[in-house]
């Protein structure tokens, strides 16, 4: 696109290390996330299978001698450490699995592979931000790894808050660093994040090929907008908060303290000011992403284009207001709360929106049943059956009695768990061949998905039993009368994880066999642009812009 | 469609308007988070909002016919001080001006320095709870053995009859040390005490 010295310059793919150290190819550094997505991905599982196995049964079994052989307690320690330690695990199981693994598989990953190339864009607006982004997630990563084996609470190893991180447990209940670290993670993981985001927002508007206007744009990108003004509104505010966290922590002031006339609810203000936007953040890609799965595999235009575009910018808007239904139990109003109660079950309107197009689409469609399809559909079951728990959680009373319970554990693990990564995987086996150019062995896609959905669901779904009969969250252990659901929901994780090892097995068994795709294996029904490039796309496209009528 | 080194520095311009926007924007939302802070407490203060009293000068220009009764409760945290009220409660007329005073002894070995945090419920009330003088607007010292007298003169809006029929209010007061310009919290640990050792411990 710049001058003919320059085009010419532009035109050698670079190799070995520096191809992917210096990357500035937006296909490049997609891939780079999503190894990295992959990676935090088995890291932050394997956390929540310990977990599990730990609560398979009464009793402290696999913590104590965990710390012991991390940690080096000995004794009565041990058991000390190891409650401690699970603690550490529940905060770096959902501090990895929200900014290590789903931000950056949907956003980083799939959104910089595919937007640019569906908006008929030859790169991201500023490729050399787009390198600086991604190499801002590996050491926040490391980071927060890193705090898991420093002083935290007194006498304790890792940062043992939760990932909502409030105060005083997270400045005077853990004075050892690694809180700070975990801090300092979530800053640098933010700032990779705004970086991103600025770029999206860019590339968006002012990058679209001739024709493209805003009203005929792929809902992929329409959702990846959203996301980026989302990103750009909420990550600020939490950076400020976390913030005034370590400057409580490290010098002395008193934002959060009451004793300087601070005062501790308001970091829950700002945490949830930034965290519940931060849950459509998680959600609205994969929104974006089954939609076009859907229309493909029903060989039909998604029902109601622009009621499904300006659907999300609803949600993303109302998600800006709700955040207190985070806190109904600190003392608000009767007002506030009914207030916050209506506003949140608001958000169920756009998003019902969402899911009756789906339905419409698929409704008198010519469906085939490809493994992106099972994996689109069973989102949209899943994620119905959490916004349902949602639904009922947004009651302010209902919630005082189910907060903290393993209720709320099962629904926003139904949206995320199931809702996201159902979205990441439907991605995943849509997007593969083109991004390759190889095609999966359909079989191992198949298997992958049914252990997955059966292990899920196995493992979430007596959740809301246990939560309903009172078992609280972010505990070690529990009174003998929890056991039944608890060991079912332990082997659903097990047959989870090893859906896992079949998905690794499918990813490398692809590359193995090496079966052209072609340039659009999924036939009339993928319209967008990406399936009119050869697959895998050449490094550098659209150097002749494709015309959108 | 054709690219010349014009049009393409146009295109270059408007990317950087729009990333300088975004940044702009971004800034903006950050300083936001900070402002926060005064906002919260200038909403507390003026909306009475947590139980929030509010402080004024004047003495109520109407008394009304109807009694209300004012409990009083007292915490400390992190100080060796004895701190009560002298009454358990009062029964005034709304809009009535009255006196009520607590006391505090120090019982530890040094001087030390509280600073009390405070607010009502039901916290509806906190609007109308006009306090005139009070010992929670200063710090206060207290040196070993020493005992203070502190009063607090105080009425309830007339307005009050508006929300309702409110016909206990319990006023609560927490002292805390006055937190010393350099300590951070992280390194004051969970008891005032032990937590330091402990830190230290784990530290080496």
């Amino acid at each position: 696109m710049a001058g003919a010295a320059a085009h010419a310059h532009d035109d050698h793919k670079p190799t070995g290390w520096t191809r992917w150290v210096y990357s500035t190819n937006h296909k490049d550094i997609g891939t780079l996330y999503l190894i990295f997505a992959i990676t935090a991905g088995i890291l932050g599982g394997l956390l929540s299978v310990a977990m599990r196995y730990e609560l398979a049964e009464p009793e402290i079994r696999l913590f104590h001698g965990l710390a012991a052989m991390v940690y080096g307690f000995e004794g009565d320690a041990a058991i000390d450490g190891g409650k401690h330690m699970y603690n550490v695990f529940t905060t770096a199981h959902g501090l990895i699995m929200i900014f290590f693994m789903v931000m950056p598989a949907l956003i980083g990953g799939f959104a910089n592979w595919m937007i640019p190339i569906m908006i008929g864009a030859p790169d991201m607006a500023f490729p050399r931000m787009n390198n600086i982004s991604f190499w801002l997630l590996p050491p926040a990563f490391l980071l927060l790894l890193m705090s898991m084996f420093v002083p935290g609470a007194p006498g304790m190893y890792g940062v043992g808050t939760g990932w909502t991180i409030y105060p005083p447990l997270s400045t005077s209940g853990s004075p050892g660093p690694a809180m700070d670290l975990a801090i300092l993670a979530l800053h640098i993981a933010g700032a990779s994040s705004i970086l991103g985001a600025i770029n999206f927002i860019t590339t968006i508007f002012n990058m679209r090929a001739p024709g493209m206007t805003l009203h005929k744009m792929p809902l992929f990108a329409w959702s990846v907008l959203i996301t980026a003004f989302l990103l750009l509104l909420a990550l600020p505010v939490l950076a400020g908060g976390i913030t005034m966290l370590l400057t409580d922590r490290n010098f002395g002031t008193t934002f959060f303290d009451p004793a300087g006339g601070g005062d501790p609810i308001l970091f829950q203000h700002l945490f949830w000011f930034f965290g519940h936007p931060e849950v459509y953040i998680l959600i609205l890609p994969a929104f974006g992403i089954v939609s076009h799965i859907v229309a493909t595999f029903s060989r039909k235009p998604v029902f109601g284009y622009l009621g499904m575009a300006y659907a999300m910018v609803a949600i993303g808007a109302v998600g800006f207001v709700v955040w207190a239904h985070h806190m109904y139990t600190t003392g608000l109003s009767l007002n506030t709360q009914r207030y916050f109660v209506f506003a949140t079950m608001v958000i169920a309107v756009p998003t019902g929106i969402k899911i009756f197009s789906w339905i419409a689409t698929m409704w008198g469609g010519s469906i085939q049943m490809r493994t992106p399809m099972m994996w689109a559909i069973a989102f949209i079951f899943l994620f119905t059956v959490g916004g349902v728990t949602g639904v009922q959680l947004a009651n302010a009373g209902l919630d005082r009695y189910m907060h903290d319970t393993y209720y709320v554990v099962a629904h926003f693990h139904y949206v995320l768990s199931m809702g996201a990564v159902f979205g990441i995987f439907a991605a995943w086996y849509y997007w593969f061949p083109k991004m390759t150019g190889y095609m999966y062995n359909s079989l191992i896609a198949r298997i992958h998905f049914w252990l997955t959905f059966i292990g899920v669901n196995v493992l979430f779904f007596p959740q809301h039993f246990l939560g309903l009969a009172g078992m609280p969250r972010r505990y070690v252990d529990y009174p003998d009368a929890f056991a039944g659901w608890n060991m079912v929901s332990s082997y659903g994780s097990y047959l989870a994880a090893i859906g896992t090892l079949v998905f690794l097995y499918g990813v490398f068994e692809a590359f193995a066999k090496k079966r052209e795709a072609g340039a659009n294996p999924w036939g009339e029904g993928a319209t967008t642009l990406e399936w009119q490039l050869p697959s895998p796309p050449p490094f550098h496209q659209w150097e002749q812009l494709p015309k959108v009528k | 469609m054709t690219t010349t080194p014009a049009t393409d520095d146009r295109k270059k311009r408007s990317n950087l308007m729009v990333a300088g926007a975004c940044t702009a924007f971004f800034a903006g939302m950050l300083g936001v988070a900070f402002a926060a802070v005064p906002l919260y407490e200038l909403f507390c203060q003026v909306t009475g909002y947590g139980g929030t009293t509010q402080r004024v000068e004047q003495y109520s220009s109407t008394i009304l016919d109807k009694d209300v009764r004012v409990r009083f409760d007292s915490n400390v945290r992190g100080l060796a001080w004895d701190f009560k009220p002298q009454q358990r409660s009062v029964t005034l007329k709304i809009g009535e001006t009255t006196q009520v005073h607590y006391s505090a002894v120090n019982r530890g070995m040094t001087a030390t320095t509280g600073t009390a945090t405070f607010n009502v419920v039901p916290e509806q009330a906190g609007a109308y709870f006009m306090k005139m003088e009070c010992f929670c607007f200063t710090e206060t010292e207290l040196q070993p053995g020493e005992e203070m007298d502190m009063p607090v003169v105080f009425y309830v809006d007339p307005a009050i009859v508006e929300i309702g029929d409110i016909g206990t209010i319990t006023l609560s007061y927490t002292f805390f040390p006055t937190v010393e310009g350099n300590r951070p919290l992280a390194a004051r640990g969970t008891s005032q005490d032990a937590a330091p050792a402990a830190a230290s411990e784990i530290g080496g």
